[in-house]
């Protein structure tokens, strides 16, 4: 039998079909656009989670398991925070400082390669501050259930 | 060169290890422990390294990003950096090794979220001492200290209302901190300390700087427990695992005395501080009232934990005195009792959790023949009392006759009275455990010998000879801190 759904209200249910999509697109876009615009890698980060808890809120802890399962969580936490030291370390590899952006060769110019090195360093953050979030949701969630 | 980045190296291992914790811990429980000893490890080499820089090359100012102070981060080491990074790392990396078997029994299951965090405390309070910006020192010190509120709430049953009333004393503490810091910024516009240190004596007489240093001394007063502040560290660490205790014991209120020296002497100038508003004497009073009550305390205490935590109170007390007389021989005794009291609070601590890994025994009363059922585990213990006490060749010895001299050369009795009241009320507090180990039973009673786990034991005795070996060569911890204390007191 199907586990059934912790949510039966259908318009929760079809609103979050509708507007998560939306919600991860736009958090992309916010992480994407963090070095030359408003936003960043935390906002957007924050943005990704929320997505994702009305994702279950809507469908229930077990469906959002299915796509992010904490283990999962845990190793995209650490990912994120081996991108910013690894962009970091990338800078003293090429003879720079510690995220020293500009001399990375990545850009036509020192102040393009920054520019690739911060949107580096936004996704390593957006990823982490997503994972912790949606952790940390999972346990309160969790410990309300009684599990 | 890759010797040129060993100051921010120190910082980022420590973040990668930590948060590739999780990861390892999910491939096997068992090789957390390891790995936290690996990183603990390579953060006391490039210690060493960055000690051996400084002593030979001078100071070293890395800038991260390429950005200059004062608008970028720095990062400083001067000798005084250095050597307290080199006993931090170095406590963290005994630890580590000491802390598997001890750490397997009282936290059984909990590897994982407990390396992660143990490095994370490494790593936080290598960032205080290793940074030379205002406000990144303050984001270390919230690093470390939520670190350490989690470590110590892993302990016993009571551990979480000791880690909730620990989290309350920080969280005030780091508050009146970050509040100091606020007000230096607004009337400077700069966080990098030595920029700080050359607006600063234009705003002399201001009263907004008087608040300034007032909050960051109640505050970093708080986080180094000392005497009417040190409410929280007597619960921390009696409930707080064994290996925590110890690690917390050696340097996280070390930490916070080396911020204080730091942001008395390097941003604020010792003659402001000295002369001017009387801050230091202020501070060697509480220290010296504080050292007697740590005594006297300890000697109303007889869980074995809880009368290390306050003879710590006591410690921590002879330490700011030092710093407070402010004249060249107190400042370098105060130093150096960072170094003796970090090996001799270590050592104790972890012996206090040997005998708690082996019979659960936390009484003092009830240890009796212990000096046969764990011969070196004890002899260890002995060496660090006598340590404490101050009974020479032991480092404790040269620690004290520093402090004792300085106070003498200050012209004040008062405090050289009190060094040596202590000093016998420390021998009182700890004969009481000698009379149990060596001399509660009688002389023909069998004890099998049941002596602590090698990985235990190896630290313990390290510790034991370090001490040894320390006050022997005294001098040479001693001409190093003099470097710094003569460059910067007149």
């Amino acid at each position: 039998m199907k586990a059934a759904p912790v949510s039966n209200d259908i318009i929760l249910r079809t609103g979050a079909s509708i507007m998560v999509p939306v919600i991860l697109l736009w958090g992309l876009y916010v992480l994407i656009h963090g070095a030359i615009g408003p936003g960043g890698g935390f906002q957007a980060g924050v943005i990704l989670a929320a997505g994702f808890i009305l994702y279950t809120t809507a469908f229930g802890l077990k469906e959002a398991k299915k796509i992010l399962s904490v283990k999962l969580l845990m190793v995209i936490a650490s990912t994120g925070l081996f991108i910013y030291a690894g962009v970091g370390m990338l800078a003293i590899i090429f003879g720079g400082n510690f995220l020293e952006y500009g001399v990375i060769p990545i850009g036509r110019t020192p102040a393009e390669a920054s520019k690739y090195g911060i949107e580096m360093v936004e996704l390593g953050i957006g990823l982490t501050v997503m994972s912790i979030m949606l952790s940390i949701f999972y346990d309160i969630a969790l410990k309300e259930k009684g599990e | 060169m890759i010797t040129d980045h060993l100051p921010i190296l120190l910082i980022v291992i420590g973040f990668f290890g930590a948060f590739f914790t999780p990861i390892i811990g999910m491939i096997r429980k068992e090789l957390c422990s390891p790995w936290a000893t690996f990183i603990t490890m390579l953060q006391f080499l490039i210690s060493l390294l960055l000690l051996y820089n400084v002593i030979t090359a001078g100071n070293i100012s890395y800038w991260l990003g390429g950005w200059q102070p004062p608008w970028g981060i720095e990062y400083a080491v001067d000798i005084l950096n250095a050597f307290v990074l080199v006993i931090v790392a170095g406590v963290c990396f005994s630890v580590s090794i000491y802390s598997r078997k001890s750490l397997g029994l009282e936290v059984p299951g909990k590897e994982m979220p407990l390396y992660t965090l143990y490095i994370l405390l490494s790593t936080g309070m290598l960032g205080i001492v290793v940074t030379g910006d205002i406000f990144n020192l303050y984001v270390f010190l919230e690093i470390a200290s939520l670190a350490a509120y989690a470590l110590i709430a892993l302990g016993d049953r009571q551990s979480r209302m000791a880690s909730f009333n620990y989290m309350i004393m920080g969280t005030i503490s780091a508050s009146f901190i970050l509040m100091g810091i606020g007000y230096l910024y607004v009337m400077t516009g700069s966080l990098n300390m030595a920029d700080l240190s050359r607006l600063i004596p234009a705003l002399y007489g201001s009263p907004v700087l008087l608040v300034a240093i007032a909050m960051l001394v109640v505050g970093l007063s708080i986080k180094t427990a000392l005497f009417p502040l040190h409410t929280w560290l007597p619960d921390a660490y009696t409930h707080a695992p064994s290996a925590i205790s110890a690690l917390l014991a050696g340097t996280f209120t070390k930490v916070g005395i080396y911020a204080l020296i730091r942001v008395m002497f390097t941003v604020i100038s010792p003659s402001y501080v000295i002369e001017t508003v009387p801050v230091m004497s202020m501070l060697t009073w509480l220290a010296a009232i504080g050292i007697l009550a740590g005594s006297v305390l300890a000697i109303a205490q007889y869980d074995i934990k809880r009368m290390l935590a306050y003879s710590s109170v006591s410690q921590i007390g002879y330490i700011i005195l030092g710093v407070g007389l402010a004249n060249n021989i107190a400042m370098t005794g105060g130093i150096l009792h960072i170094l003796s009291h970090s090996l001799m609070k270590v050592g104790l601590f972890m012996v206090a959790g040997a005998i708690i890994y082996r019979t659960g025994i936390k009484n003092i009363y009830q240890l009796k023949g212990m000096g046969k059922k764990m011969p070196y585990t004890m002899g260890a213990f002995v060496v660090g009392a006598l340590s404490m006490i101050g009974i020479p060749p032991t480092i404790g010895f040269a620690s004290k006759f520093y402090l004792a001299w300085g106070a003498l050369e200050a012209g004040n009795w008062v405090f050289v009275v009190v060094i040596l009241l202590s000093s016998l009320l420390t021998a009182v507090y700890f004969w009481r455990i000698f009379e149990n180990v060596y001399f509660g039973v009688h002389e023909t009673e069998e004890i099998k010998k049941d002596e602590a786990p090698l990985s235990m034991l190896l630290p313990i005795i390290a510790f034991a000879v370090l001490i040894l070996l320390a006050g022997l060569f005294a001098s040479l911890p001693i001409e190093v801190i003099k470097i710094w204390v003569t460059g910067v007191l007149p």
